[in-house]
């Protein structure tokens, strides 16, 4: 035994001063950037939000670049950012990250710089202007990823069930609520966020703006939120299939909800409706980035291509529920869903609905405003969360 | 003078690999220490450098932390984590929650497990033994995932399960996302597994122990309590340490059919969500800490040679 | 049926015990069964109309077959490994005294023992680890090496209880007629042990087989079985496939799992 445990202290010491002295070496984003694709690699493997990769415009891709794809489904930014971080990101190519993955990726130096050159949407002004070089994919002029869809958390509601048709969130959040144990919420700390959203209107002195830069006292307030809410959720969704299952067999009536989710029950024929409520939305704009050790970068980098085409797009806004990035896509879109659906479901490349949706972005300590450093960081977020969540 | 022909050749060749073989054996034979080396070295190599190295390294990380922004592991030693766990009551909740309903799910396994393991085991005959345990064994084989989304179904508000008892005039229990759906998908899912350990320990009573209880005077029910039991007591602890060790540190079963946390949901949150491995590390502490005092005292039970 | 020390009222009392207990065992494979044969996708009850074109959609699927075949190979691949050291394990045990042998039988049930997220975790910080390292990537083998892990603990077990049923004089007897170590082994110990490792190595198969929590954390971008049920259970549209392809993992496994089972049981009475 003592031969075994002397060759287990030599390994453990081993282990030891090699994770001590190994580090991963970060891409330098912006020394050499492709101008053009080369001979793609036969594969492509990406993380996607459920729904952004359906067979209908997947195939046509395999099939005109013979880049077989493989989708690893994530239900939250968080999970997305994990894998793309595995075997030093070389398991995954591409991810549609939301803003609040997509700056720690960069920061971090897990995706690539892109050359907005290699897609012309960027420069012939199809692109939504506000998705050009948004903050959230764009750092100090340098690109790391091509927008795809946007669009906002919906409030949805059993059009049976839930009378009279709400205009507010108010329903999920108040004791009042007539709804209690069937109102659905979103399993992830980010939701923190909607929270916030409502107490800026409900409770303006608290003086929250922006509700992802929270200062401590404001933070607490939405917790206090969270808490008075938390006894009357009948499901914290992670998986999609929660949320449609639970408003499919009635259990749940009326809360947040993805387009995707309210678009798979309309087609299952089901009585439920979709608003902004008038206190807003939070809300994403997905970017596709790749991998800056992308084992399959130029079938990637056909991939950013092709899902900026226009009827590439408009078919992803059919069937997600979503808006395009691409201005073009919606006249495309009208042709498919019609221009009541196109319009004042999807708000087709709107860019005053953009503007007012609160994207999700990651909360970090530099409240970007006078208030300097005083405001939380995500990992206080997810530590607060789960003290809802868990008990 | 012999000449060595093709015939006796292939004897000689084969004696001399036969040689060869006999001397390598006989040096093992002699050499205690190189045998115990090649048959001992392999399982206790592999689990050394993939288990135990790669266990050591995770909980070494409990004492590191996590970039908030970057998400990197930043190697500076500190308790943060535990003084974390410490202070914020909702992780003992639920921890409390979570080996509260791991000792349920083991308890009411063994219940269900004794009547089918002591009929199987000492009533049916041979063909009724293959025939029921088979039976037991089948649902492992149709996949985890699916029985519990099977059980969603059934305890879905207006799902199977409500839809008979209504019928029957019992009433609804609406189960839906719950506790007690938790409660009873983790009963459903490791039965088989408590099943089988006791099933083979009531099997190895001899019955000569038990006829001569009989002839001792003893009813079957003091025989039963006496002699029957405390001899399976090691197959049912092992089929309990199944039970109670699977429910301890799943994730996907409460988050599939209930609403609320359990260890596993925390410390995958951290890992695979929050990326904050060494916080996840903290925690996962907590139930690898529990399992090991468990498992120490099955020793003491000589449950594991009932496994 | 027995006759044996049990009265009447216990038996029949434990008859019923036992029906309602299966009846538990097989109501979500009957739920299962059910839904294959489920027109439509929302899986709401009662069904209202049944078909059978999910089946035929689920065999055309490449998806399934490449699922179901890497699920195949990282099972014999772990069950493979678990068989060879398992048995090293079991050998080492029953027949040598050292120091620390106790330990050897807790070390190897950890696996099982502790929650499968810490050996997951672990596992894929090893990974990750490995992969600046020495260049270990994500994949089959790493899938192999995860599962045959926790599955060595299942072949030692079967092994060392038969080991402890089989005489030593058997041994002993053969050596005493002139057979060398290995003679013995070939002829002797392991035709013994045939149905032992019978039934550990259907287990440790099993084991992987069905394996999910470890596998999402060492798969990189490999889909086992597992995996696949797990994205498309989560799909509305893909549910009934599903369905499908669980039951009829049920069917195919009826046959072997039988047999395994006939031939370990007349192995425990030899």
């Amino acid at each position: 035994m003592k031969r075994y445990m002397r060759a287990a202290a030599v390994l453990f010491a081993v282990g030891l001063i090699a994770t001590a002295c190994s580090t991963k070496k970060a891409a330098t984003p912006g020394s050499t950037l492709p101008t053009t694709i080369g001979p793609t690699e036969g594969s492509l493997k990406l993380i996607a939000w459920q729904g952004y990769t359906e067979k209908g415009w997947v195939q046509p891709f395999e099939t005109q670049t013979g880049c077989k794809v493989e989708i690893h489904y994530s239900d939250t930014s968080d999970d997305m950012v994990a894998q793309m971080r595995q075997g030093g990101g070389t398991v995954w190519d591409g991810v549609s990250a939301s803003g609040d993955a997509t700056n720690r990726l960069i920061t971090a130096g897990n995706v690539a710089e892109i050359n907005p050159a290699m897609f012309p949407a960027f420069s012939n002004g199809d692109i939504m202007d506000l998705l050009k070089a948004p903050a959230h994919n764009t750092v100090n002029g340098h690109h790391y990823g091509v927008p795809y869809m946007w669009g906002g958390n919906l409030l949805m509601y059993n059009t049976q069930k839930v009378k009279p048709a709400p205009t507010s969130w108010d329903i999920t959040w108040e004791t009042n609520s007539p709804y209690k144990k069937k109102i659905v919420a979103y399993d992830s700390p980010i939701f923190i966020a909607d929270a916030a959203l409502y107490l800026k209107a409900h409770k303006p002195a608290l003086g929250i703006t922006n509700p992802y830069e929270l200062t401590s006292m404001q933070l607490d307030a939405a917790i206090a939120l969270l808490a008075q809410q938390h006894p009357m959720v009948g499901k914290y969704w992670a998986l999609a299939s929660d949320e449609i299952d639970g408003f499919n067999n009635g259990s749940l009536v009326v809360g947040t909800s993805w387009p995707y989710n309210f678009n798979q029950l309309l087609t299952a024929k089901k009585p439920v409706a979709a608003i902004i409520p008038s206190e807003g939305a939070t809300g994403w704009a997905d970017t596709w980035m790749m991998s800056s050790h992308a084992q399959h970068p130029n079938c990637m980098l056909k991939w950013m291509q092709y899902t900026l085409d226009p009827n590439v797009q408009a078919k992803v806004a059919e069937f997600y529920g979503a808006s395009p990035s691409v201005k073009s896509a919606c006249p495309i879109l009208v042709g498919l869903v019609g221009t009541k659906t196109a319009n004042d479901a999807i708000h087709c490349a709107d860019a005053n609905v953009l503007s007012q949706l609160a994207l999700w972005q990651t909360p970090v300590a530099a409240c970007g405003d006078n208030r300097g450093n005083t405001c939380e960081d995500y990992s206080t977020w997810t530590t607060r969360w789960q003290q809802v969540r868990g008990s | 003078m012999t000449v060595a022909t093709p015939e006796v050749e292939q004897p000689l060749a084969t004696a001399r690999k036969a040689g060869a073989r006999h001397r390598v054996s006989a040096f093992l034979h002699r050499h205690r220490g190189v045998r115990l080396g090649l048959v001992l070295g392999p399982p206790m190599g592999w689990m050394l450098v993939v288990y135990l190295g790669a266990l050591a390294l995770l909980f070494l990380s409990a004492f590191w932390r996590q970039d908030p922004l970057t998400g990197l592991i930043q190697r500076h030693w500190n308790i943060d984590n535990f003084r974390q766990l410490w202070h914020l009551s909702v992780y003992r909740t639920i921890a409390i929650r979570t080996i509260g309903i791991a000792a349920a799910v083991a308890a009411i396994d063994i219940v269900l497990a004794l009547p089918i393991a002591y009929y199987a085991a000492r009533i049916a005959g041979p063909r009724g033994k293959t025939a029921l345990l088979l039976a037991v064994v089948m649902p492992l084989w149709s996949s985890y995932l699916v029985r519990v989304y099977a059980w969603r179904v059934i305890l879905a508000p207006n799902g199977m399960l409500d839809w008979t008892t209504s019928h029957l005039h019992i009433g609804t229990f609406n189960f839906g996302f719950s506790n007690w759906s938790v409660l009873i998908v983790f009963c459903y899912l490791w039965l088989p597994y408590v099943i089988l350990p006791i099933f083979a320990s009531l099997e190895r009573v001899p019955p000569s122990l038990i006829e001569a209880s009989g002839d001792l005077g003893a009813k079957w029910r003091t025989t039963l309590r006496r002699v029957i039991l405390p001899l399976a007591l090691p197959g049912i602890v092992a089929g309990s340490i199944f039970a109670f060790a699977l429910t301890l540190g799943d994730y996907i079963v409460p988050s599939l059919a209930g609403n609320t946390q359990f260890l596993g949901n925390v410390v995958y949150q951290n890992v695979g969500v929050a990326n904050n491995v060494p916080f996840a590390a903290a925690y996962a502490l907590v139930p690898v800490v529990i399992m090991g005092l468990y498992l120490l005292g099955a020793r003491k039970l000589k449950a594991f040679e009932a496994l | 049926m027995r006759t044996g020390p049990e009265p009447r009222s216990v038996r029949i009392s434990m008859r019923i015990g036992v029906g309602l207990v299966l009846a538990f065992l097989f109501i979500p494979l009957v739920v299962i069964v059910l839904y294959a044969f489920n027109k439509s996708i929302a899986q709401s009850w009662p069904i209202s109309t049944f078909s059978t074109k999910w089946f035929s959609v689920a065999w055309h699927n490449s998806d399934v077959r490449s699922a179901l075949w890497t699920s195949v190979k990282a099972g014999a691949g772990a069950m493979t490994i678990a068989l060879t050291l398992g048995s090293l394990a079991a050998f080492a045990i029953h027949r040598f005294k050292f120091f620390g042998r106790e330990t050897v039988s807790f070390l190897l049930v950890l696996p099982l023992a502790l929650p499968g997220i810490v050996t997951g975790m672990a596992l894929n910080a090893f990974i990750n680890f490995g992969g600046s390292a020495f260049g270990l990537s994500f994949g089959l083998l790493t899938i192999i090496i995860g599962h045959a892990t926790f599955c060595i603990v299942v072949v030692y077990n079967n092994v060392i209880a038969r080991l402890r049923r089989t005489a030593g004089s058997l041994v002993e007897a053969s050596m005493d007629l002139g057979a060398d170590g290995w003679q013995t082994f070939r002829y002797v110990t392991l035709p013994n042990l045939r149905t032992a490792l019978l039934a550990g190595g259907l287990l440790a198969f099993a084991l992987s087989f069905d394996e999910i929590i470890v596998t999402n954390f060492t798969s990189g971008s490999e889909i086992t079985l597992p995996k696949w049920i797990f994205n498309n259970l989560r799909l509305p549209n893909a549910r009934p496939q599903v369905n499908v392809v669980a039951f009829a993992v049920v069917l195919i496994s009826l046959i072997p799992v039988y047999f395994a089972q006939r031939l370990s049981m007349r192995g425990d009475e030899a």
